[in-house]
């Protein structure tokens, strides 16, 4: 029997039921790796469920930084019958499958090394009641997993303190769970297996956390003091985090009162309006929701946009069309948040791709909005959003200030004599706002969806309107030096190859653009961070013969944008695109590349094309 | 036509209130509704009210949905902003706007067809969550704008100008917001300024959310002689629960009543609102006691008209969700941001 021997680079997956506490120990137990010093990038694979249906939890360890999802699984922890035939198949030649083996079976593969811990059994000795007793099985496999792993017991000693702060009359127990199966693998399992994690500092000056997390805080640190939000996955965490950040720091100390108003709202029709309520009155709000959401949202976005109103809204792509796939990623929100509502309209969309641009961008984004006067679209996806990441650390600079944009407040309005809010007194399509209540006798404006003049008149003189919406435009092309440009792999261009990637992406790109380089294939690498795109992004394009384009949907919407924003011919851009719901991978982007380049045939054809 | 601009000269003799402004300062731009629509004499009345209450029009926000009656809020108050949004959301608009500056006075206006269809959940939702705002219903029974279909508010006996059935019975959307929680709930009728302007001042000066449902016959398409909204109609049917005077803060109570059927309530800036009741089986505090009291108006064919429930108790959303004192619109830096050293604990916690 082989045995995969690796150290520090390999793929565990947990298969449980949904609903039975395993996340948290499967936390735990990526979580310790971290703490080992080693990068992990856990993902939840849930279903659209809130108990029973088979559930994953999906482990990459990497000391190189590879965090994209990989086909194919080292370890399999196959926790749940349901599902074992599935699990069975996906483990690599030579890899290991642990299993309860209190029910003792038989697996059809024979390139495989089965270890059998008697979980069950070993919890029924051991605990009483019959509902921790499930519980702690999930602690027992880790425990076991760090013996077997070659791991340092203590560091999920230490985790289990953490854990259970405040609650201290269940550290004691979840440690004899972590010691009954350490104990188990140590005098039954010997030997058993060959991957191992050995202690390494790569994870110094990092955090493990999730973009949803990272995006909430964002939202603490960049001044939004209204969020309003409806329950959608995967954007739900969002709001959450938001809540429980600002329940920590923005508590005013002398009243015990909020410095912040979070409203659950009835739809996502009201929480995008009470957004642009907030903002309009000059607070900055926020609203986080998903593909749905923003078809719901779609009028409310024309609205901020034709009357200019800074808004915030984070989308948490899922897999789509309509309840599509609630509970897998994908990137296909990309045109449908560019051109969010009818009539010609064009939205600022920023990109992030790990949970330290999630923070940046959330805080950035108020500030580009307040300067704009117009939505910021954050497009995130559940990959990103949900799961958590190794990345570095969260930065801030102290000096910094709120930029809330041209504002006239009482002061200003005495020294002007003519104001118009739209009027484009400084040429670049940026007008000058009020707030309310801001003087008794000037700066009063009426706020409109329907056409207007500078001076926010109703009008119907066809004129007029033509010549707000090319100012409208203008104020576009000024949002493109004002979004963050892209991210280049390389520090001088080298091929006549490129290839275009965004978003959570990512994390499989790099591993890719190696993969490829071992073949001797070279190719120039930008991440699009946001729309508009900026002169770097067009340079790019224009800089290479010929250029893929790496999305997670399946029309290439991304392309299509460019395109047409860009009047780029078709036949300089290939699509590479995956839509399976399931992160894209490293293998699936270098092969799609390579054969395309090659002129030979793909290896992998599953979940795009 | 709300491009056409008033003169701004007027008669020096014009009466003016304690902030020296006169009726003129309060004004809007030129109406384009029909001559005659029930929505302008709201918009009088609106006026007259801030006039007399000497609001600063500046430290008043306007906002409306679409339709006829969402027009109006440029035809009164130029001082002050306005926010015409989409069709029936002006509530979320108000919730947002209200949560950033709790300071200003929020004045609602909306329709029948705005609040009763495309807007109830707006309408449901800001009720029960006690949003501090002055919200107006200019009711008509019918989509002016765009020419006279029946609304949700149409009554069922009610028929088109074309002579066309109504197939649906009415909400009534006085008798909903007593159920979802509203703290002032009044119905009007625009042609009735005695009793309109009273109740305006009242919910103006009221804490939490403040109802109105004014009956507002729309000339063009709903003012036939089968219309169940028209002026004579309304004018023949209308029962009013009690005559209605707002006494602001330091005045003295001049009207007398019979023992028993004068009610003073006090509003919480310490003003009164003095009703006299015309019926003894009716309190407007008592939830049940009003909903039967509509009913049974109802059930004999007649409007209720008057104050119909107020609760003064009631918190309003900013208490509710314990929002600090100041406008959350003026919190800068140093009041939002948990700067660089909390940062570094929160990546400690998260490594």
């Amino acid at each position: 029997m082989t045995q995969i021997v690796s150290t520090n680079e390999f793929v565990i997956k947990f298969a449980n039921v949904n609903g039975s506490g395993s996340a948290s120990a499967n936390q735990m137990f990526a979580k310790g790796i971290f703490r080992s010093g080693v990068p992990v990038s856990p993902k939840n694979i849930f279903p659209s469920n809130i108990q029973g249906l088979p559930t994953w939890f999906e482990v990459r360890i990497s000391e190189k930084g590879y965090l994209g999802r990989t086909e194919g699984v080292d370890i399999a922890v196959a926790m749940n019958p349901q599902s074992y035939n599935e699990d069975l198949r996906e483990i690599n030649s030579g890899g290991y499958l642990i299993y309860d083996s209190s029910w003792k079976r038989d697996f059809e593969r024979t390139d495989i090394n089965i270890i059998e811990i008697p979980l069950t059994k070993l919890c029924v000795e051991e605990f009483s009641n019959p509902k921790t007793r499930l519980l702690f099985k999930n602690i027992v496999y880790v425990g076991a997993l760090s013996y077997l792993l070659g791991m340092d017991k203590e560091i999920y000693e230490t985790l289990i303190a953490e854990q259970f702060k405040g609650k201290e009359k269940l550290i004691a127990p979840n440690i004899k769970a972590l010691n009954i199966g350490y104990d188990y693998a140590s005098e039954n399992l010997k030997g058993s297996c060959e991957i191992k994690v050995n202690k390494s500092e790569k994870t110094k000056g990092m955090i493990l956390t999730s973009g949803n997390d990272a995006s909430g805080l964002g939202c603490v640190y960049g001044g939004a003091t209204v969020c309003a939000w409806y329950p959608i996955t995967p954007s739900t965490s969002l709001a959450e985090a938001f809540t429980d950040y600002s329940e920590k720091l923005r508590i005013e100390e002398e009243t015990n009162k909020n410095k912040y108003a979070i409203i659950q709202a009835e739809d996502e029709l009201a929480a995008i309006g009470m957004a642009i309520g907030a903002n309009w009155n000059g607070a900055r709000a926020f609203t986080a929701t998903s593909g749905p959401g923003i078809s719901l949202m779609s009028e409310f976005l024309g609205l901020a946009y034709f009357a200019e109103v800074p808004l915030v809204v984070f989308d948490i792509q899922r897999g789509g069309p309509s309840t599509g796939m609630p509970t897998r990623t994908q990137q296909s929100d990309v045109l449908s948040c560019a051109y969010a509502s009818h009539g010609d309209t064009k939205h600022v969309l920023l990109i992030p791709s790990n949970p330290k641009e999630c923070f940046e961008f959330a805080a950035e984004a108020f500030d580009l909005a307040d300067r704009i006067q117009t939505p910021i679209i954050i497009l995130s996806d559940l990959d990103l959003g949900m799961n958590d990441w190794s990345c570095p650390e969260f930065e801030w600079d102290d000096s910094k200030t709120y930029d809330k944009g041209k504002v006239l407040h009482a002061k200003d309005l005495e020294e002007i004599e003519n104001f118009g809010r739209y009027l484009d007194v400084d040429g670049d399509g940026i007008p000058y706002r009020t707030y309310p209540g801001a003087h008794s006798e000037k700066g009063a404006y009426f706020t409109r969806g329907t056409s207007h003049d500078e001076y926010a008149r109703y009008t119907e003189d066809g004129v007029v309107n033509a010549r707000n919406l090319s100012r409208l435009l203008k104020k576009y092309q000024t949002a493109s030096d004002m979004v963050p440009g892209p991210i280049f792999n390389q520090e001088t261009n080298s091929s006549p190859l490129g290839v275009i990637y965004f978003g959570s992406t990512e994390a499989s790109m790099q591993e890719a653009l190696d993969k490829l380089h071992e073949e001797g294939i070279v190719l120039d690498a930008m991440r699009i961070r946001a729309f508009p795109f900026n002169l770097e992004v067009w340079e790019f394009i224009e800089d290479h013969d010929l250029l893929f384009i790496v999305e997670q949907n399946r029309d290439g919407q991304m392309r299509t944008l460019v395109m047409a924003e860009g009047g780029i011919i078709p036949d300089k851009l290939v699509s590479i695109l995956c839509f399976d719901g399931q992160p894209i991978t490293a293998d699936f982007i270098s092969n799609k590349m390579s054969s395309h380049i090659t002129g030979s045939p793909s290896k992998s054809a599953s979940g795009g094309k | 036509m709300t491009y056409i601009v008033k003169p701004k000269n007027h008669h020096p003799d014009l009466e003016r209130n304690e902030l020296g402004l006169t009726r003129r300062d309060y004004e809007g731009s030129i109406s384009s509704l029909c001559a005659g629509c029930g929505h302008d004499s709201i918009s009088a009345a609106i006026l007259e009210a801030c006039f007399q209450l000497n609001i600063s029009a500046h430290r008043v926000a306007k906002l409306s949905g679409i339709g006829c009656s969402s027009k109006a809020p440029a035809y009164f108050l130029n001082q002050a902003h306005g926010f015409n949004s989409v069709h029936g959301r002006m509530p979320s608009i108000a919730t947002g706007a209200n949560l950033a500056n709790h300071e200003l006075m929020y004045l609602g206006i909306s329709g029948d067809g705005d609040t009763a269809s495309i807007g109830i959940g707006q309408f449901v939702h800001a009720a029960r969550r006690q949003l501090n705002v002055v919200y107006i219903v200019e009711n008509n029974g019918t989509y002016g704008l765009t020419k006279g279909q029946f609304s949700a508010t149409n009554d069922l006996e009610s028929k088109s100008k074309y002579g066309e059935d109504n197939l649906f019975p009415p909400i009534d959307l006085a008798a909903m917001a007593i159920q979802l929680g509203a703290s002032f709930v009044a119905r009007s009728f625009s042609g009735d300024k005695n009793q309109l302007i009273p109740l305006l001042k009242a919910s103006m000066k009221h804490k939490g959310f403040s109802f109105l449902d004014v009956i507002s016959p729309c000339v063009a398409f709903n003012n036939h002689s089968t219309s169940t909204k028209s002026y004579d109609y309304i004018r023949e049917h209308n029962e009013s629960v009690s005559e209605t005077d707002f006494v602001p803060l330091g005045k003295e109570i001049t009207a007398s009543y019979d023992e028993g059927e004068s009610v003073q309530v006090p509003l919480h800036d310490g003003s009164l609102i003095s009703l006299e009741k015309l019926s003894k089986d009716f309190d407007p505090s008592n939830k049940s006691s009003s909903l039967a009291k509509i009913n049974k108006a109802e059930e004999e064919g007649k409007v209720l008209t008057g104050l119909l429930y107020i609760n003064t108790e009631a918190k309003d959303l900013k208490e509710i969700l314990n929002v600090v004192d100041k406008p959350l619109n003026q919190l800068n830096e140093k009041d939002l941001c948990p700067g660089t050293k909390k940062l570094k604990e929160i990546n400690k916690d998260l490594s």
